[in-house]
């Protein structure tokens, strides 16, 4: 036996993937094959479904039919994204760093809420938001906010529920590539010369503050000005006082591959969405996830449920590959370090 | 006297309750390549990491030129460090790695590639511009890594093991390339090692440190043919140590009684000082091995004994003989007058160990005279 598998090096390999192989073949080749075949399906339920390749067509009148749909969900996601990210960044660097003994620990809080199920948790969220709920309704009560104010079936809420659902993906992947930044090498930067980064910071921290803060405000219908001023302000604070050097030129860089990792975990899954939009959304922030599942639990319209399926695996694969090769992590990093 | 480039006084660095550093004071000259040689444990790394600025002293002051920098963060000391694992940044290319100190000080683009060029070529990479430092031998990136320090043309270079990661050949011939840089670019080197060979080859002058502190500090030559403390005479090559009592002097010599009974002489400024018990001390190739019947001339100090175990090392021949009270000496002996198996010295055979009392050193006796013998026996 041993001779056998020595001479025949592949059989090992093999025999270890068999069991993946099968599953992803019986529980998502198969079905996927039959989600295609469906999407040149035409008819109803009532009348039955024929198959022809001249269905084709389902493709261009689903996509065409909903493409605000598709819009919509990539604008949250990458919200989303961003968002979960200026979240999980600092988080996973205070865990890596900053965590000593209670590393474990507050790795461990990162992914407690999943011991919660996703649907309740989210529904949480819409108690949190409410207009009447532990946030708002004491602002609104000290005249904080006005009467009429709400976030909870706004874009907001949906954006802040898919940031909040999907915070672990970025924060452990971003967390891992920190966690194996050799500290020698951060001295090594200060050694040469690496300080604070104060005017790059300032200006840096600046830009990206105010950006973010004049796109919520925007979002808000608030005063977006006002906004961005803050935000500005917190930007250059933080850039001014907190980031170095050696983080810019080191730190950041090297960890790029959590971030690559944690934007591809959190994106993907968040276009899909529909919990999110759902929950804590109106009908005008439904996602296309909404749409599939409409069309396929409520309408029984398979076909062009399935066009639309399979149309947002194409567009995410495509976004995905564009994605890989302008950010394809070396150059990436390199990149980061030299500019 | 050449100016002071580093100064420590009354350093001390603790970690809670452990104190790795127990108030040091020296001074390292300009231009100077020294070394502090030690044990792991003895706070050497601690003391070239608190001189880069990577730790701060718990107590103590500091100075790089004149200039008090105990509370100065690395980035704003003249002092550059090639760390011991090389630390090289592995997401930038050979020539942006060396550029990296000269970018953040806003060196002009021209004048940078013309100063990496320069190192390049110091170092001998010329060529290696674009590799990534995955992509390089350990002995390379070494280079890089020295390349990288010296290209700021700080005060200081402080060199923490850099040569710890290499195999025997290469260390040999970066020892060399070393001295060769630190002589070219004229910098004062700070050299952190625990391999006494590498210290010796190398330094100006060494500091032998051993919990905390340094016993000794001196040219190679004075430490080795006058070690001063036991630990020292043990750390740097191999040292015979004899318990022995004073019997007064004759001429410039003082008489020293041995525990088997002999007499041996040494130069009396060696006891100078010398207050408690005393150790005599006689390093292994000091020792001519002689027949017992031959005659000695009186200048040398003999003792007898008889040969125990040989081992044939090529350049030379190592010894174990046994003296009259079964204390063990180490002697080596070039193979020239005596090279074939016929003409060693075999065991079981009388023999007569002599050395001349210039050649011996005194250390305090401070185990109380169990200790016979320090060190690892080199081979070589």
């Amino acid at each position: 036996m041993g001779t056998f598998l020595k001479r025949h090096h592949w059989v090992t390999p093999l025999a270890l993937l068999t069991p993946g192989i099968l599953w992803l073949l019986v529980f998502y080749l198969w079905p996927a094959l039959q989600m295609f075949i469906a999407s040149f399906w035409h008819g109803t339920l009532e009348t039955g479904f024929v198959f022809s390749l001249d269905n084709w067509t389902n493709y261009p009148d689903a996509v065409g039919q909903f493409a605000p749909f598709y819009l919509r969900s990539v604008v949250y996601a990458a919200a989303a994204t961003m968002t979960t990210f200026l979240i999980a960044y600092p988080l996973a660097y205070t865990i890596a760093f900053k965590g000593g003994r209670f590393k474990n620990l507050m790795l461990f809080l990162v992914v407690a809420p999943f011991f919660t199920s996703f649907l309740l948790r989210t529904i949480s969220w819409k108690i949190i938001l409410g207009d009447v709920g532990p946030i708002i309704g004491p602002l609104k009560g000290i005249g904080v906010l006005p009467q009429d104010f709400h976030i909870l079936a706004t874009p907001m809420a949906v954006i802040a529920g898919i940031t909040y659902n999907f915070l672990p993906f970025m924060t452990l992947p971003v967390y891992v590539a920190l966690e194996k930044v050799d500290v020698r090498l951060v001295e090594a930067a200060k050694d040469l010369y690496a300080g604070p980064w104060r005017p790059g910071g300032l200006i840096a921290g600046g830009i990206l503050g105010g950006a973010l803060m004049g796109v919520l405000g925007l979002v808000f219908g608030v005063d977006w000005a006002v906004f961005a001023v803050i935000g500005a302000a917190f930007g250059g604070f933080v850039g001014w006082f907190l980031v170095s050097e050696s983080f810019i030129r080191v730190t950041f860089p090297l960890s790029l591959s959590g971030v690559f990792a944690g934007g591809l975990l959190t994106f993907i899954p968040a276009i899909g969405d529909y919990i999110n939009a759902e929950l804590l959304g109106n009908p005008s922030t439904n996602m296309i996830g909404n749409v599939i599942q409409n069309k396929f639990l409520t309408q029984n319209d398979y076909p062009t449920a399935s066009a639309l399926s399979f149309a947002m695996m194409a567009g995410v694969l495509v976004v995905v590959a564009i994605y890989a090769k302008v950010l394809g992590t070396e150059e990436l990093s390199a990149a980061a370090a030299r500019a | 006297m050449a100016d002071i480039e580093v100064r420590l006084v009354d350093v001390t660095k603790r970690f809670g309750d452990f104190v790795a550093v127990d108030a040091i004071s020296l001074e390292v000259r300009d231009g100077e390549f020294f070394s502090l040689l030690g044990p792991s444990g003895c706070g050497k790394t601690t003391t070239l990491r608190m001189l880069g600025g990577f730790e701060e002293p718990t107590s103590g002051l500091i100075e790089l030129h004149g200039q008090d920098v105990t509370w100065l963060p690395p980035y704003k000391r003249n002092v550059n460090t090639v760390f011991q694992n090389y630390a090289l940044f592995p997401h930038l290319s050979i020539a942006e790695n060396i550029a990296f100190g000269l970018k953040r000080r806003g060196v002009k683009a021209d004048e940078i590639k013309r100063r990496v060029a320069e190192a390049l070529e110091l170092v001998q990479l010329t060529g290696y511009e674009a590799r990534k430092p995955g992509q390089i031998s350990g002995g390379q990136a070494q280079r890089v890594a020295l390349a990288r320090a010296l290209i700021n043309r700080p005060g200081v270079l402080l060199l923490d093991e850099p040569l710890g990661a290499l195999d025997l050949k290469l260390r040999k011939q970066m020892q060399v390339e070393l001295k060769r840089i630190q002589q070219e670019v004229g910098i004062t080197f700070i050299y952190v090692t625990h391999d006494q060979e590498e210290a010796m080859t190398m330094s100006d002058r060494i500091a032998v440190m051993n919990k905390g502190h340094y016993e000794q500090l001196g040219e190679p030559e004075v430490l080795y043919e006058r070690p001063k403390t036991r630990f020292v005479a043990g750390f740097l090559g191999v040292s015979n140590l004899i318990p022995v009592k004073s019997e007064g002097t004759a001429d410039n010599y003082a008489i020293l009684r041995l525990p088997d009974g002999h007499a041996a002489r040494a130069p009396r400024a060696l006891l100078d000082g010398q207050s408690g018990p005393v150790a005599l001390g006689v390093r292994p190739e000091k020792i001519r091995l002689k027949a017992r019947a031959e005659e000695t001339s009186g200048q040398y100090n003999r003792l007898d004994g008889i040969v125990r175990h040989s081992s044939y090392i090529g350049v030379s021949t190592q010894y174990i003989v046994e003296l009259g009270d079964e204390r063990q000496l180490t002697v080596f002996e070039q193979n020239v007058e005596r090279a074939t198996k016929a003409e060693l010295w075999s065991p079981g055979e009388e023999v007569a160990l002599t050395w001349l009392p210039e050649h011996s050193f005194a250390v305090p006796d401070d185990t109380g005279g169990v200790v016979e013998q320090t060190g690892i026996a080199a081979v070589e």
